[in-house]
């Protein structure tokens, strides 16, 4: 029984595509963002400008639908730099970034709502935008997975 | 399935067959001397009409899958290539896209007919269960049948449906993963969606077997809800129920004909004619049209959980009505309040599909949430309540005194359907601006095309002058891949001679290789190649054009559409206006403004475009006047160049359009002859029954 369902599961090629990635900073400008793909979903990392930074730290946590504060998104001394997954966490569409009300991401598909900080704000969605696991290489270089 | 058969061979074969296995015996029982009620109307002939569909789908679908790759970089090509180069893949392929659709239309008709007449109730609760399973596995189905063409809606159909089941606490997400095989939807989740999608017919066709021998074990229901008392209540099936259902069969192929011949489309969505793009979420995601209900119920609910459980629910539900609704009498046309109950209903379904096609947001979620509690009250409070406070009319002493009793009373009006239709035309009303509208898309104006209509035929000069213009001007960043030079010369293409299809072909260069020394060289093209890309590769497109993609045009006409709004899109399907793509295609040629209007900021390197959706696009204007100099005379107008490169291109995306057109009309002769023989035929039949 065991080895029918287990065979459904990622095969060995697709988990050794999966490993870990590494992404250049230095070329994104400030206010910019890019998508690269690790594990086939598309990871957003955005420089944001310091007004962005400040609309992400002024809000009340307490008051979000799913709370959790700036600090704890982003590495500690690298605050400029938000990288989460762009996967809407309602039904897996891609949102557009720079768009909504919160200046953050918007689901076009079912119109939830992402803050500065990718959390969620307003729409069906029922969690923030999940952050990758991921470290600083160097000032300038982060390793995705 | 009634006893055992009094059926005798006289053949000597079949005896010595029968006495080993009694299968003629069974068939004679169950479909010839069969005993089926006298009074039933045609809305029970849509039980032979699904087994119809169901055989005819498991038929188109096999001969497909001859023909079909299920691989992430081929599945769209190859649908493509069904299309354009089988023989009568067009024919096929339209089969069963629209025989899907057909199927559900069939289905849906055959369930309300069973919520109407009470066919649920004692002792039918096993048959309606079945089908209930039957329902379930169509709808797996038809949802794994959709993602094979691997087109945007597809695969975006594909993420947000396999998604449904992360919202299960704890282990949700580890049963998304053995889902698709990956960490995303991607080839491991096409390839099991292929072997599925292949199987689970001939599980329905099982299932199907289980729910017939239910139906001859308690029997059919009819439209009186009383049991057959006497032989005089009942025919023999055949030639009684044959007949009838042979009138109904082929009425129903009319129907459905007309959307395998002139309306392939209009089932479908435009988007799914851009190949899939895991990069990129269509703007507005939306399932196949027999799942808008349920799709309207999952996202009236603002939780996750509670939205896919009110989803599923909405279908279970289903399940328990035998149980749900208790009252005795089991047709509706003798109950007062449950028949006007039963027409709310069906509005309420009817509008919670319409809602699930438009956006969820604003009014659309107020009234999906009024809906959706409609829906469940529905089962969950009306209902019960009902076959508690009703006082049901009395029903008839015999089916024999419902056919004699026919004659009689009308039904009065329904005061309660008047009144929700009313709503409903309210609701349709108010919601004349459509999503798109809002997102700055203006409505194309319709032109005249040669094409259009069930006599259409392209415009030859037009499509020559069109393939000029494409190549003179649009093939400098557009590619038209599934296109090859042979097509030129096919029947119903530009027209040229299969020598001057060659000619054309050698002015290409076209890249070969490896020869013997191991390297790719240059050759002219040939007939068999297929018209070159400008860039090698989507990136270097980008890269070259301001990082906006220029899409591939050999599908354009149909991969672009604007909604036509209600009621337009209800008259397109009677007037067969499908020229959408066509109208927005030639419109934006030449809706380039020099200047945008007052209050509206052009992003760099963009230019205004009215037709364009956000009217930023980063395509220069491509035409002007005098740029391309026609040798037959033809004005040299962007308006000319427009009307001819559209057309062309129509052709490019559906190469055989004309072929279509005149087979509907062959068949549609066929089918009208039939349908009348086989009126009379079953008037002559049924002529002492009644």
């Amino acid at each position: 029984m065991w080895p029918f369902i287990s065979q459904m599961n990622p095969d060995a090629s697709t988990i050794a595509a999966g490993a870990p990635i590494e992404v250049d900073l230095a070329p994104i400008a400030e206010g910019q963002d890019i998508k690269v793909f690790w594990r086939g979903k598309p990871i957003f990392v955005s420089h944001r400008t310091k007004k962005q930074i400040d609309e992400a730290r002024a809000v009340n946590v307490a008051s979000l639908p799913d709370p959790q504060s700036d600090q704890a998104r982003v590495k500690e001394g690298h605050d400029q730099w938000l990288v989460v997954i762009g996967i809407c966490t309602h039904l897996g569409c891609i949102p557009i970034a720079h768009e909504g009300q919160y200046d953050g991401f918007f689901c076009p598909c079912h119109g939830s709502q992402y803050d500065t900080s990718g959390r969620i704000r307003s729409g069906p969605a029922p969690t923030n935008l999940p952050v990758p696991p991921y470290q600083f290489i160097s000032d300038t270089k982060i390793q995705i997975g | 399935m009634s006893g055992p058969s009094d059926y005798q061979p006289t053949n000597p074969a079949l005896k010595w067959i029968e006495r080993r296995l009694p299968i003629l015996g069974l068939m004679h029982s169950s479909f010839v001397a069969y005993p089926t009620p006298r009074n039933l109307n045609y809305w029970w002939t849509f039980g032979a009409i699904l087994s119809m569909m169901l055989a005819l789908q498991i038929i188109t679908g096999v001969v497909l899958a001859m023909h079909y790759t299920p691989h992430v970089d081929m599945a769209f090509k190859s649908v493509e290539s069904i299309v354009r180069d089988v023989n009568y893949g067009w024919l096929l392929r339209n089969m069963h896209a629209a025989g899907a659709s057909m199927f559900f239309v069939a289905v849906y008709i055959h369930m309300f007919r069973g919520l109407y007449y009470g066919s649920y109730k004692e002792p039918r609760e096993v048959l309606w269960i079945l089908g209930v399973i039957i329902y379930l596995l169509m709808m797996a189905t038809g949802f794994m049948g959709y993602v094979l063409p691997w087109g945007q809606m597809s695969f975006w159909g594909a993420t947000v449906i396999t998604n449904l089941f992360s919202a299960i606490p704890y282990v949700g997400d580890s049963i998304v993963t053995l889902l698709w095989g990956g960490y995303s939807v991607g080839n491991p989740t096409l390839n099991r969606f292929f072997s599925l999608h292949y199987l689970l017919p001939f599980v329905i066709a099982g299932v199907v077997v289980l729910h017939v021998w239910a139906l001859h074990v308690a029997g059919q229901n009819n439209p009186a809800g009383v049991e057959p008392k006497t032989p005089k209540d009942t025919v023999p099936f055949t030639p009684y129920a044959t007949m009838k259902d042979a009138f109904g069969i082929s009425c129903f192929l009319l129907f459905f004909a007309w959307f395998i011949f002139y309306m392939p489309n209009y089932l479908g969505e435009a988007d799914n004619y851009i190949p899939a793009n895991p990069g990129v979420t269509p703007a507005h995601i939306v399932p196949e049209w027999y799942y808008l209900p349920f799709y309207a119920i999952l996202r009236s609910i603002p939780d996750k959980l509670a939205g896919v459980v009110a989803m599923f629910g909405a279908i279970l539900i289903l399940a328990f009505l035998p149980w749900l609704d208790t009252a005795k009498t089991r047709s509706s046309k003798y109950r007062p309040l449950a028949k006007q109950f039963f027409w709310i209903f069906v509005v309420v379904c009817l509008l919670l599909g319409w809602l699930g096609g438009k956006p969820a947001e604003g009014v659309y979620v107020i009234a999906g949430r009024i809906l959706t509690f409609c829906y469940f009250a529905y089962f969950l409070i009306v209902l019960p309540l009902l076959s508690r406070i009703e006082k049901p009319r009395p029903v008839p002493n015999s089916i024999a005194d419902d056919v004699l009793a026919k004659t009689g009373s009308k039904s009065t009006p329904m005061v309660s359907t008047v009144i929700a239709l009313a709503i409903a035309g309210a609701l349709f009303a108010g919601s004349a601006p459509d999503a798109r509208a809002a997102e700055g898309q203006i409505t194309p104006p319709s032109e005249k095309w040669s094409f259009a209509g069930p006599f259409g035929k392209f415009d030859r000069g037009a499509m020559q002058r069109g393939l000029q213009v494409y190549k003179e001007v649009c093939a400098s960043c557009h590619g038209l891949s599934y296109v090859a030079f042979r097509n030129l010369a096919d029947p119903g293409g530009p027209g040229f001679s299969a020598a001057q299809a060659a000619a054309f072909a050698s002015e290409y260069k076209v890249k070969d290789g490896p020869n013997d020394a191991g390297d790719m060289f240059e050759r002219p093209g040939r007939p068999a190649d297929y018209f070159p890309s400008p860039f090698p590769n989507d990136q270097a497109a980008r890269a070259a054009n301001g990082g906006a993609l220029p899409p591939d045009l050999s599908l354009i006409t149909k991969a672009r559409s604007y909604p036509r709004g209600f009621p337009m899109f209800i008259v397109d399907l009677f007037t067969q206006f499908q020229e959408q793509g066509p109208n927005y295609v030639s419109a934006l040629m030449q809706g380039y403004e020099e200047k945008p209007p007052a209050g509206f900021t052009l992003p760099e390197g963009s230019h205004y475009n009215k037709y364009f959706p956000g009217h930023a696009i980063k395509m220069p204007n491509p035409l002007s006047d005098g740029q391309v100099s026609y040798a037959d005379g033809a004005p040299a107008t962007v308006a000319q160049y427009s009307k001819d490169v559209t057309t062309f291109l129509m052709w490019a995306a559906e190469p055989h359009m004309e072929a279509r057109k005149r087979l509907g009309m062959q068949v549609f002769v066929f089918l009208i002859l039939l349908t009348g023989l086989l009126y009379f035929t079953k008037k002559k039949v049924w002529a002492d029954a009644h």
